[in-house]
């Protein structure tokens, strides 16, 4: 099942310089060329499931009954991880360069396309196992984050830190080196406190990539919105994003504004100073507390979910009051440009920060965002966890 | 006891204005007299120690620091934590009574005073507290622990919030001529907070403490001292705000003094990028135009006196996540390399400023009969050597704990030798 290499050569020197830490090989055997031969790299797809004619995808992939085996050849510009890319761990997006997002998102656009919509299976990281431990709640991130995993082949082990004996008293430092000491490839971390997946990549070998620390970053968020907005419409060079809501305590406004300005954005932050504190215009972001002098400037709008969970003292007097001065609502809607795109990164609360009617409106991409979050994921675990050319792994653990 | 002769330093003492190359002979555990270089007939003293390159000074005081025991002997005992004070050139200390439980009655005086003893190290000052079991409900018995040997009373990082409680505490204490150590923060500002509020903690998703959760308790206590003629003493202050505070009180002539510590006057906020535990401590790392207020309040006398917070925990708790690791670091073991490299070698203050600042001051504050190389006074001497450039290496610590962020740093200064009652207690090998 999954890809298998065309070229032999290509396949044999991919798997001596696959996972040069384990020495582990490449799971699957070579596929004989037919016809032309084709390009190296090239990647072959084989369908476990049986891709309908007409073009319709199947609603379950994996389904295991195929019957006829059918091949796509899908290029990818490397059989390794480019060289370009350095980083051992994903920990936030603040520290890496336009360039190296560039190559995130292009990594990203390449693995929709060679899963057809994320829908099929690759096996780029057979051999590879990913655990994600998850000290906080989280249904969608996991479940993306495994779903990609198992789209490249890899195997997902969950660590959830309830279950674990975090909750007999040892320490989530302790925690992670059992995992690592088990043989893990990449650790999946989220946590309620910043900076720890930025501790663990100090203290652990492995790769660590960062689903989220407290209200800090959440990388791969930030880059399925970045990602989605870039799908729309194209170069983000000049155009202007509202980030709208509990800024203070979201760590996808974080993510969002440093990949967007990195990239060329004009980022507007919005909501009441609360939430927004106005020390943001020292880093050159626009801070506004009127959500209806920037809707009509806006390309793109960001909708945050109120994090009252986080949130020691309520910021505002009531959700009622916060609604009637933040909500994206209809009437906001008509004021806004016609072809503004609305984001949510989810779970949305309808009637705080979105309305029903505008969160399934036309202009919404909250479920393609969704959607996007599996390329995304599957590109950040291929190029932290994928096979490198010249074993161009960064010596220094980077913080 | 016999007789020890220190020769050819370079004796600074503001307490007698000297800063010349003087001799200095010690007899009996006392200073017998401070004299011209060379004129003490070698071979007269039964001990001699060349002190050629040296700085001569008297015996270095850190009235903040935190030896955690009774209660909490895992992250540092009495014994360790004079050690370590030892090692950094002080020879006397005034622990904190924020222990479990804390020194609120003659006996746990009593304790810490014969622990003290027993270690036969340093000299421990007792610093007691204000309230009952640091509640802030009702006052200790003051005059008691003042017969027992309180020097001083703190309730420390739990401020008294009772601001009426606060007032009697200054109008009582000052029956003894005892100052009240403050750690200003009001807790409700800096909640949830582990770190500076600012840029970098808005950056980072980190909880702040504002400046202002210092500066607002600072102005009630300015204002609390001079209504009532009591001594306060500011602890560890970290903000422009704070230092503005008390320039101008001190102008007033309210009866305020005030210390800052060396990670303050050396790190900024800046620091958490790396989301190191090390670098957590209350008051927090502020920002650079704090760090040199900081600094101009050396200079001008605004802030009296250097002290160090020496505030070890034990190292797993402090490999925690940011949120739950404990505030606060290491400081006796680096205090001299980091003020000399940061204020002496820089230019920002002299010898003499840096001796009053380590030793005649925090004398002076807690009234204790040190800080001085007088003839008559109790033999308590430091030796440092000004250029001896050093390697922070906290696994060398006399510490029981490791938490100090200066690993690995490079200071240029360190105290050589420490003598205490005119016993070499201490000698860098």
């Amino acid at each position: 099942m999954g890809v298998k290499l065309m070229d032999a050569n290509a396949a044999a020197a991919a798997s001596e310089r696959r996972t040069p830490t384990t020495g582990r090989k490449v799971g699957g055997t070579l596929c004989p060329s037919k016809g032309n031969q084709p390009p190296r790299n090239l990647l072959v797809l084989l369908n476990s499931a049986a891709p309908p004619a007409t073009g319709h995808r199947p609603t379950n992939p994996q389904r295991p009954e195929a019957k006829t085996r059918a091949m796509t050849t899908i290029a990818l510009p490397h059989d390794t991880v480019p060289p370009q890319w350095t980083h051992r761990h994903l920990l936030d997006l603040e520290r890496l360069t336009a360039d190296e997002i560039r190559t995130l998102l292009d990594t990203a656009t390449l693995f929709k396309e060679a899963t057809e919509g994320c829908r099929r299976k690759l096996s780029v990281l057979t051999g590879t196992t990913v655990v994600t431990l998850f000290f906080e709640n989280s249904t969608r991130t996991k479940t993306s984050f495994a779903l990609a995993a198992r789209r490249l082949g890899a195997d997902v082990v969950d660590f959830s830190a309830s279950s674990s004996s975090l909750s007999k008293g040892e320490s989530f430092i302790d925690t992670a080196k059992n995992l690592e000491a088990m043989g893990v490839d990449a650790v999946v971390v989220r946590h309620a406190t910043p900076g720890t997946p930025h501790l663990l990549a100090g203290h652990l070998s492995v790769g660590v990539i960062n689903a989220g620390d407290g209200p800090h970053e959440h990388p791969t968020q930030g880059l399925l919105d970045i990602f989605s907005i870039r799908e729309r419409l194209g170069d983000l060079k000049g155009i202007t994003v509202g980030l709208v809501g509990d800024i203070a305590h979201s760590r996808t406004a974080r993510s969002n504004l440093w990949g967007l300005v990195k990239l060329g954005a004009k980022v507007i932050l919005c909501g009441p100073p609360t939430l927004v504190s106005d020390r943001w215009r020292e880093l050159g972001v626009e801070v506004s507390h009127d959500l209806d002098a920037i809707v009509p400037r806006c390309d793109v709008l960001n909708l945050l979910r109120i994090q009252f969970e986080r949130q020691n003292t309520r910021p505002f007097p009531s959700v009622r009051e916060y609604a009637h001065l933040y909500a994206m609502t209809r009437e906001r809607l008509k004021r806004a440009k016609k072809d503004l795109l609305i984001l949510a990164p989810g779970p949305i609360n309808r009637g705080v920060e979105v309305t029903a009617e505008v969160a399934d409106c036309p202009q919404s991409l909250i479920l393609g965002q969704v959607a996007n979050g599996l390329a995304v994921r599957m590109a950040v675990l291929w190029l932290t966890c994928g096979p490198r050319a010249n074993g161009h792994v960064e010596t220094t653990r980077t913080l | 006891m016999g007789t020890l002769l220190i020769r050819g330093g370079r004796v600074v003492d503001p307490s007698q204005d000297i800063d010349r190359f003087e001799d200095v002979l010690i007899r009996d555990g006392q200073i017998a007299s401070v004299g011209h270089a060379g004129t003490q007939p070698l071979g007269k003293a039964d001990e001699t120690i060349d002190a050629t390159g040296l700085v001569v000074t008297p015996g270095l005081i850190d009235m903040h620091v935190h030896l955690r025991e009774p209660g909490r002997e895992e992250d540092e005992t009495i014994e360790t934590g004079t050690r370590a004070a030892l090692a950094g050139g002080f020879t006397s200390v005034a622990c904190i009574p924020n222990t479990e439980p804390p020194l609120d009655t003659q006996a746990a005086v009593e304790f810490v005073h014969q622990k003290a003893a027993r270690a036969d190290t340093c000299n421990v000052f007792v610093v007691a507290c204000v309230s009952r079991g640091r509640e802030g409900k009702e006052l200790a018995e003051i005059g008691q622990l003042v017969e027992a040997g309180a020097v001083a009373f703190s309730d420390d990082g739990a401020p008294v919030y009772d601001a009426e409680l606060m007032r009697r505490a200054f109008e009582y204490c000052r029956m003894f001529d005892k100052p009240i150590l403050a750690h200003e923060e009001v807790l409700e500002l800096s909640r949830g907070g582990v770190m500076h509020e600012g840029l970098v903690s808005l950056t980072l998703g980190l909880g702040g403490m504002p400046a202002a959760a210092e500066e607002v308790l600072i102005g009630r206590d300015i204002a609390l001292s001079e209504v009532t003629g009591g001594r306060l003493h500011a602890m560890h202050v970290s903000t422009a705000g704070g230092v503005a505070l008390i320039r101008d009180a001190k102008r007033r002539g309210v009866r305020v003094t005030a210390e800052a510590c060396p990670h303050h006057f050396t790190l900024t906020d800046e620091s958490l990028r790396t989301f190191d535990s090390n670098f957590k401590m209350s008051p927090p790392l502020r920002t650079a135009a704090d760090v040199e207020a900081i600094i101009e309040g050396l200079v001008d006398g605004t802030i009296d006196c250097i002290a160090t917070d020496h505030a070890p925990h034990a190292r797993e708790k402090k490999m925690l996540e940011l949120d739950r690791a404990p505030f606060g670091i290491l400081g006796l073991e680096t205090a001299v390399g980091l003020s000399l490299t940061r204020l002496v070698h820089t230019g920002r203050i002299g010898w003499p400023r840096l001796v009053a600042a380590m030793s005649l001051l925090p004398a002076k504050i807690l009234g204790i009969n040190r800080g001085t190389l007088r003839p008559g006074a109790i033999a308590d001497v430091t030796l440092i050597d000004p250029n001896l450039s050093w390697t922070v290496d906290v696994n060398t610590s006399r510490s029981k704990s490791v938490n100090s962020p200066f690993h690995g740093w490079t200071l240029q200064g360190r105290a050589v030798a420490t003598i205490v009652g005119g016993r070499v207690k201490y000698r860098l090998s």
